[in-house]
């Protein structure tokens, strides 16, 4: 089953054509990732398949609604972390989440969401006492409080420190194993190598690059083999890494010389996406 | 309904944790009233100066917390996001704009019996008799002011300016419309703007009952000026209200 279904998405800000017809379908349990530079539509798509922005052509179905004209039984469904929202600075931690819950009618256990994104210790305090970091974990609080089967975050790691980050990694992966969809939008791309069953790489409206993070390095089947000469750096890209070692090494080995700072390294997906996005270039 | 108690639980929670709403929109009405009666003697209207003026603080009371109290809340809200946020819930929208103006009716409830308890302590003003006439006529008051509030929330870009540019409309309308003393004096001009002004129109019918004994129905025009203003006010808030901050 797909919990999310595009066809031919278009949208245009005035003149501005920010989305030129993008398809993808994203299954049941799923985490895909949408990849893209500043710019590139990936909050555009995500605010329409949740319903805030309007479409001008093509079609959705987002949990069999359509979210133009879904209502509180869509809702009921989603949890959403937007990429800028911030909540009352004057009540606490607890207080937020126990506000959201109120809206759903099966509500997650309020503590346990509170312990989930690691907010514990700062229970009681006022959101506006909270860091950068700390306000994106209540976001995803309370994004998780109505217990959806589908949860849309835009950058929801950006200003998590590392430990912060595995552990929203932890988590959506422990929302992953109960068998919701998630859709992620994400600037980091280990993150999304290590979270997304499937990317899909936007560009200018269009989707350039879809498939699962190893499709898309393998995709690309350069590897980079570096070493230094003369004290100056060689890099080769070679799809025949096997032939060119042993030639570079017979020939070293013949000369009595060492390879020094010999390094063989398989592309990784931010090399495979820094390529991708700038080859679209215009 | 059960959405709608739960939210007016939080909105009084919010309302009366920000300093901000609390002094500013709560307690300015009932500050000013006691400053104004300390220094005004003599009689208006006919009746005590305390009387008038505790029946002009709850008109202007009426304005600053229906009108630039909501707005302000409103504003702020759509300005970071919140109201944004809010629509992605289950909570259905106008169970939302309606706890919200519960909210501020009950504040505004707490707001009035305040001023006549002030009154009542520091120049013995009478309890208002009317109450049947009183309450529908304040209820009136706060439904039109707040259906403007929501109206000008549209014009009102930024949370920085949103106070100054309510109290900029605020002031002046209970000043021309007499909120902190009669008119009769004032320049021909000064006294034909207030005589559009809504505010003008709900202390008419304050006055009217609780210092000239009268009933809702003895002012139908008070009443049909006030409600066209309403309606006028809901009117425009159903074209213009955004609920995301204007950069999208
Ligand atoms: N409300 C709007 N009005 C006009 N143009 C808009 C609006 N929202 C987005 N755009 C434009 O549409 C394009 C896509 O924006 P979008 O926010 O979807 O990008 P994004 O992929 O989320 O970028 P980022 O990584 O910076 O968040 C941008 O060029 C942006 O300027
Ligand atoms: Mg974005």
């Amino acid at each position: 089953m797909s919990a999310i279904s595009v066809r031919d998405l278009r949208k245009s800000y005035g003149a501005y054509e920010a989305l030129r017809g993008i398809s993808f379908e994203i299954q049941e349990g799923e985490v895909f990732g949408l990849l893209g530079p500043n710019g590139a539509g990936k909050t555009t798509t995500i605010e329409i398949l949740e319903g805030y922005r309007t479409r001008d052509g093509g079609d959705i179905d987002v949990l069999g609604f359509d979210p133009e004209r879904a209502g509180s039984a869509f809702r009921e469904r989603i949890g959403v972390v937007l990429q800028h929202s911030q909540l009352w600075p004057n009540l606490t931690v607890a207080e937020t989440h126990r506000m959201f819950a109120g809206y759903y009618e099966h509500p997650r256990n309020v503590d346990e969401v509170i312990a989930l994104v690691g907010l514990d210790e700062k229970r009681t305090a006022r959101v506006k006492t909270l860091s950068g970091g700390q306000k994106r974990r209540l976001d995803l609080g309370v994004a998780l409080v109505g217990d959806p089967d589908l949860v849309f975050l835009d950058e929801p790691t950006t200003g998590f420190d590392p430990a912060a980050r595995r552990a929203a990694w932890d988590m959506i992966r422990s929302l992953r194993s109960l068998g919701k969809t998630i859709l992620l939008t994400t600037h980091y791309l280990d993150e999304a190598e290590q979270l997304a069953d499937r990317l899909a790489v936007l560009r200018g409206g269009v989707i350039i690059r879809e498939g699962t993070p190893s499709e898309l390095t393998s995709g690309s089947s350069e590897t980079e083999i570096r070493y230094r000469k003369d004290g100056q750096e060689v890099v080769i890209r070679t799809s025949e890494p096997t032939r060119l070692l042993q030639h570079l090494t017979a020939e070293a080995v013949a000369e009595g010389r060492e390879l020094e700072g010999l390094s063989v390294r398989r592309p990784t997906l931010e090399d495979v996406y820094l390529s991708l996005t700038a080859e679209h270039q215009e | 309904m059960k959405l709608l108690r739960h939210q007016v639980k939080w909105e009084q929670r919010l309302f009366w944790r920000s300093r901000e709403s609390a002094v500013f929109v709560f307690l300015f009405p009932i500050l000013l009233f006691a400053l104004l009666t300390a220094v005004y003697n003599g009689h208006i209207y006919g009746r005590p100066a305390s009387w008038a003026l505790l029946a002009g603080m709850i008109g202007y009371g009426t304005a600053n917390t229906a009108f630039a109290g909501l707005a302000i809340t409103l504003v702020s809200r759509r300005e970071i996001g919140i109201l944004k946020r809010i629509r992605a819930t289950p909570l259905p929208p106008a169970v939302y704009l309606t706890a919200v103006l519960v909210s501020i009716m009950i504040v505004f409830a707490i707001q009035v019996a305040s001023l006549f308890a002030l009154g009542r302590v520091l120049k013995s003003t009478p309890w208002p008799s009317h109450l049947l006439s009183l309450v529908p006529a304040l209820a009136l008051g706060v439904a039109a002011f707040a259906a403007l509030g929501l109206a000008i929330t549209a014009f009102i870009r930024s949370l920085e300016g949103s106070s100054a540019v309510l109290n900029v409309i605020v002031l002046p309308m209970a000043f021309l419309t007499g909120s902190f003393g009669p008119t009769r004096h004032y320049p021909k001009v000064l006294r034909a703007i207030g005589d559009v002004l809504p505010l003008k129109y709900l202390l008419d019918l304050i006055n009217g009952i609780y210092l000239q004994g009268q009933q809702l129905w003895d002012k139908p025009t008070a009443v049909a000026v006030l409600g066209g203003w309403g309606l006028f006010g809901m009117a425009v808030a159903l074209r213009t209200f955004r609920w995301e901050p204007r950069e999208g």
